[in-house]
């Protein structure tokens, strides 16, 4: 119990702590200030990382309009094929662990990347890009076939949205396979300088939440949406 | 550079915590963030297989299969928070959470305001048939 | 190899949109080439293009928002003339051109004149009010700020070079759709507003960081200024807000571009959902640029009734409240789509709740005035023309919340006066007033205030006397975006508005002069201590304009309005109360060309996507990517500013106020 944990010595702090109630202004009654950013501006990486996060939730929101069209247009098929008749779950659950696999590997490589190993940093930031790769071919492919069976986006309004749905969580991960190869090569050529690091925090950030955006994909679009009709919500 | 610790779990570094870190009250070694990802990701494998499976057996009530999916959909992504993007309640990590939250509300309103709406809309539009023939 | 673009892109058949566009290019060119001949091109590349200075790329929001409001206004009088002019007539203008016109107007008014002087406005003062040095991401400060320019760029590109849409403002499909816009049109506002929403987004994640994450130490969110608070409301609402727009215009574009199927009227469209969408992201959007109107008011009002502002905590829930509440009323926009009493009925409840936050604002602006020593300069004068107009027009806000009513205004006139009603009202007027409020600090001397007030009057009265006949015309019924008409009850209010138009030039004309004028006698009108407004946040403890690095040692925050106190002692005392502060050297980021370049290669590649040149546009998008490592791989991302410098400028500012006191004194 030796040293406290940073702000433990705020939240003891005396009544009314955020200043709500009427007090004398100014330098005659200095009040004492707990946490919440009040200390100065915070470190680097904290605000490289809340920025990012920021960013994430803007990308979840445009991805949940793309989810709302989806869902108001899903019956939209125009008499051409449903989603039922469409979807290989074997494939979505090779693709799902292609992702899930990268995205623990991600993880391992924020860990070499503590550790300033640069072997095991790019040993697991390869497996991650091939394992991003693999998801990638799977869906191409996925893609290429329903086009060949006349189910590409023309065909109707349900295939659109499930295109471009589905499509934008790919141009997500394509680039973040791009990004994820620069990462590599700058480590690479500058080692684990700080402005480096704060980037892969970024980069890391990112991998996870196409993750989480592909749960809702897996579970909505293919798991949800191949169910008999009868059983649609 | 200003001192780092000693063994840097994880990509915390120095006097930068990454948010949600475990505090100074628990001790940060490499083996227990590599246990952390471990067991996330067995726990994700172990939601992802349980929807699969339940959506290819008979064991649920047919009209709660969806919402069941839903659910197992939800806890995945909580999976995802915690042991990968790392989301605690450290006091560094409110913000972080009160914008999870705000994006949350945002994304409930617009995907349930749009269905709703929609479905309203929908359900009062003359069918295209009769609109094609009112064009002159 | 060009795709679809060809010499008959350029309008030699049509004489107005030529000679305009033959009149910008020769002016831009006649700028270009001054600028060139008098050497200030180093400078303007190393001090402006380059630079990555909140205030810096503020003020270049602020400059290319006013120059794009005289192209904004410039459509407004062509459509006031051509009202005027078209009873039982043709008017001036052929539908094909009037069209372009509205739409051109509500599109640059919304993106390219409100949102960059809003944005501007928060960037050059929030970190200054917060007492930081500079944003949280300053390089993507400047990165979001060319992107929104290139968004300028292209719509006025589509003067000269093809068409712009003709759907109005928001581009409803089916009409946007292929089938029934298969020219450039639509594409050229897609593209212009896809580029330039990626900026503001930026803008916004940068502000939220900041705010919440870089104070000057001591400084709790209950001492943050109320402009503040404004600000992060209305930067949370961009982060939520915006990629609502960038899905829904990609859904379009998808379906202009690749056949896809959203909202068209065959495979299953549905053109209803566009509507659902983009007022989703549109109700938020007005907010976004009204909340930030208000904080200025805030601020100002306080200053110049010499009080703090009444009610700070009502203020911060209100403004919070008006955030959360802002994505609950969207479907007011299109009550009469169909969707029924009951959807209709919420969201008209809604709608008027949203109004009771803002009545709370007001009621604590008129408190804070109330028993103050009320001084009646220029951005006081705004504020207060605020108040009335933006009343009246919230009350006629709350009269279309009602949907029976609604259903007899829908797309009139009437509504088309209330929306202005609000914007010149609350955004405008609030511009303004952040404009004459600040310009001291941003440039070291103060505007002519004779000119000032007499700018205001005229939009004053010449707003009302353009709007107040709109309404009764839309009451008489109407409909928006008439091109020609036939009904005599109409004509004499649109000509009375015609007039009001007029009025309102030569307030925009006056603005003009002030600034013109005031250049040249800046060096009679410099403000030696930084302060010449009597001002209460941390803004105004800083010299003007403030340097790089705004403040040489992080001020300690001890109460609200910081500055106020101290300068209340100082005052007391008739001393400097602050010691003279140990100085230490500076570390600054660097000014970089990746802002400018990448939007560089945004407008070669959303031209090549308007006129489908895809080798160009692979081309601009690889040369992208390359502009992202190319900076990505840079090792110095600083310079340090030593203590001696920083020290100078200090003591020089410290002096400057110690002879006003000493003044005082005597």
């Amino acid at each position: 119990m030796s040293s406290e944990a940073p702000g433990a010595a705020a939240l003891r702090a005396p009544f009314d702590p955020h200043q709500l109630g009427n007090r004398p202004v100014g330098a005659h009654a200095p009040q004492p200030v707990t946490g919440h950013g009040a200390g100065g501006p915070a470190p680097k990486r904290i605000i490289v990382g809340y920025g990012f996060w920021i960013f994430l939730l803007s990308d979840v929101i445009m991805f949940s309009s793309f989810f709302a069209a989806y869902a108001v247009l899903f019956k939209n098929t125009a008499g051409g094929p449903t989603a039922q008749q469409l979807f290989d779950l074997h494939n979505t659950a090779l693709e799902t662990g292609c992702l899930l696999a990268s995205t623990f590997t991600c993880g391992m490589a924020s860990l070499a990347v503590g550790q300033r190993n640069q072997k095991w940093t790019q040993l697991a930031l390869l497996a991650t890009g091939l394992l991003g790769l693999g998801f990638i071919t799977l869906e191409v492919r996925e893609f290429v076939s329903l086009v060949a069976r006349g189910a590409g986006p023309s065909r109707s309004a349900f295939l659109s949205s499930f295109f471009t749905l589905v499509g934008c969580h790919g141009v997500h991960v394509t680039a973040g396979l791009l990004w994820l190869g620069t990462m590599m090569a700058q480590f690479y050529a500058k080692g684990f300088r700080q402005d480096i690091r704060h980037r892969f925090l970024c980069f890391s950030l990112f991998w996870h939440a196409l993750d989480i955006i592909w749960v809702a994909i897996f579970s909505l679009v293919y798991l949800v949406g191949t169910l008999p009709p009868e059983l649609l919500p | 550079m200003s001192g780092e610790h000693e063994f840097d779990a994880g990509s915390n570094v120095g006097e930068d915590r990454l948010p949600g870190a475990e505090s100074a009250t628990g001790e940060r070694t490499l083996g227990r963030e590599v246990r952390g990802y471990a067991l996330g990701l067995a726990l994700a494998v172990g939601l992802t297989a349980a929807s699969f499976w339940v959506r290819g057996t008979d064991l649920v009530y047919g009209p709660a299969l969806a919402v069941a999916l839903l659910v197992l959909a939800v806890a995945q992504m909580g999976i995802h928070l915690i042991f990968f993007l790392h989301i605690t309640t450290d006091p560094d990590n409110e913000n972080n959470v009160l914008a999870l939250a705000f994006g949350v509300l945002i994304v409930c309103l617009i995907v349930f305001g749009s269905l709703w709406v929609m479905e309203h809309l929908n359900h009062n539009m003359a069918p295209m048939q009769d609109l094609m023939q009112m064009q002159r | 190899m060009l795709g679809k673009l060809t010499w008959a892109a350029i309008p030699f058949d049509q004489p107005i949109p030529l000679a305009a566009g033959a009149f910008v290019v020769l002016a831009m060119c006649g700028v270009l080439i001054w600028v060139w001949a008098k050497g200030y091109i180093p400078y303007l590349w190393r001090e402006w293009i380059t630079s990555v200075d909140h205030k810096r790329i503020g003020i270049m929001y602020c400059l290319l928002g006013l120059v794009m409001l005289l192209r904004g206004f410039i459509d407004a009088a062509m459509m006031r003339l051509q009202q005027a002019l078209a009873f039982h007539a043709a008017g001036y203008l052929p539908p094909e051109h009037y069209d372009q016109i509205f739409s051109a107007h509500g599109t640059i008014m919304i993106f390219f004149v409100a949102m960059p002087l809003v944005i501007g406005l928060m960037n050059f003062a929030v970190p200054l009010q917060l007492g930081v040095r500079d944003v949280a991401f300053p390089t993507l400060n400047s990165v979001g700020f060319w992107l929104t320019a290139v968004g300028a760029l292209l719509v006025n590109l589509s003067l000269v070079v093809g068409e712009f849409a003709r759907t109005g403002w928001l581009p409803y499909p089916p009409l946007s759709e292929l089938t029934y816009s298969p020219g450039v049109g639509v594409d050229y506002y897609l593209w212009a507003i896809q580029i330039s929403g990626i900026g503001t987004l930026m803008t916004g994640i940068n502000l939220v960081t900041t705010i919440l994450k870089m104070r000057a130490p001591g400084m709790s969110y209950m001492r943050m200024p109320i402009f503040c608070w404004t600000a992060l409301a209305s930067s949370l609402l961009i982060v939520a807000a915006f990629p609502i727009l960038t899905a829904t215009l990609a859904m379009l574009l998808l379906d202009r571009y690749l056949d896809f199927h959203f909202f068209t009227n065959v495979a299953g469209g549905n053109a209803m959902m566009f509507m659902n969408l983009i007022w989703a992201w549109g109700h938020p959007e007005v907010y976004i640029l009204v909340l930030p109107a208000f904080g200025v008011y805030s601020e100002v009002v306080a200053t110049f009734s010499g009080k703090p502002l009444f009610g700070y905590r009502s203020m911060v829930i209100a403004t919070m409240a008006i955030c959360i509440l802002s994505f609950t009323v969207w479907l007011h926009h299109f009550f009469t789509m169909g969707a029924g009493a009951d959807v209709n009925a919420f969201f008209g409840i809604a709608s008027m709740l949203i109004a009771i936050p803002t009545g709370v604002k007001i009621y604590n602006w008129l408190f804070t005035m109330y028993g103050g020593r009320v001084r009646f300069s220029s951005p006081m004068l705004w504020a207060i023309g605020f108040m009335v107009t933006f009343a009246i027009g919230g009350m006629t806000g709350v009269l279309l919340a009602v949907p029976p009513a609604d259903f007899v205004l829908h797309n009139s006139l009437f509504l088309v006066a209330h929306f202005h009603n609000t914007i010149i009202g609350g955004v405008v007027f609030g511009v303004f007033a952040g404009y004459t409020f600040w310009f001291p600090k941003a440039f070291g001397f103060t505007l002519d205030e004779r000119l000032g007030k007499a700018a205001f009057w005229c939009w004053f009265v010449g707003f009302y006397v353009a709007f107040v006949p709109l309404y009764i015309a839309g009451l008489e019924g109407m409909t928006r975006r008439m091109q020609h008409y036939d009904r005599p009850e109409w004509h004499p209010w649109l000509l009375v508005a015609g007039l009001g138009a007029l009025i309102i030039f030569c307030g925009i004309a006056l603005q003009v002069m002030q600034l013109a004028i005031s250049i040249r006698s800046r060096e009679r009108r410099r403000e030696p201590t930084g302060d010449p407004w009597d001002g209460r946040s941390l803004e105004w403890a800083t010299p003007s304009p403030p340097p790089a690095f705004n403040f040489a040692v992080l001020p300690n925050v001890t109460d609200e309005e910081p500055y106020w106190s101290i300068k209340q002692q100082a005052r007391e005392q008739m001393r400097l109360v602050t010691p003279e502060p140990h100085y230490e050297p500076i570390e600054m980021p660097r000014n970089s060309p990746v802002g400018f370049v990448t939007a560089f290669l945004a407008a070669v590649t959303g031209f090549s996507l308007i006129w489908h040149i895809w080798w160009l546009v692979v081309l601009g998008l690889a040369c992208a990517y390359v502009t992202f490592v190319v900076f990505a791989w840079r090792d110095v991302a600083e310079f340090e500013i030593p203590a001696e410098e920083v020290a100078g400028i200090d003591r020089a500012n410290r002096l400057a106020r110690a002879d006003y006191l000493r003044e005082l004194a005597r």
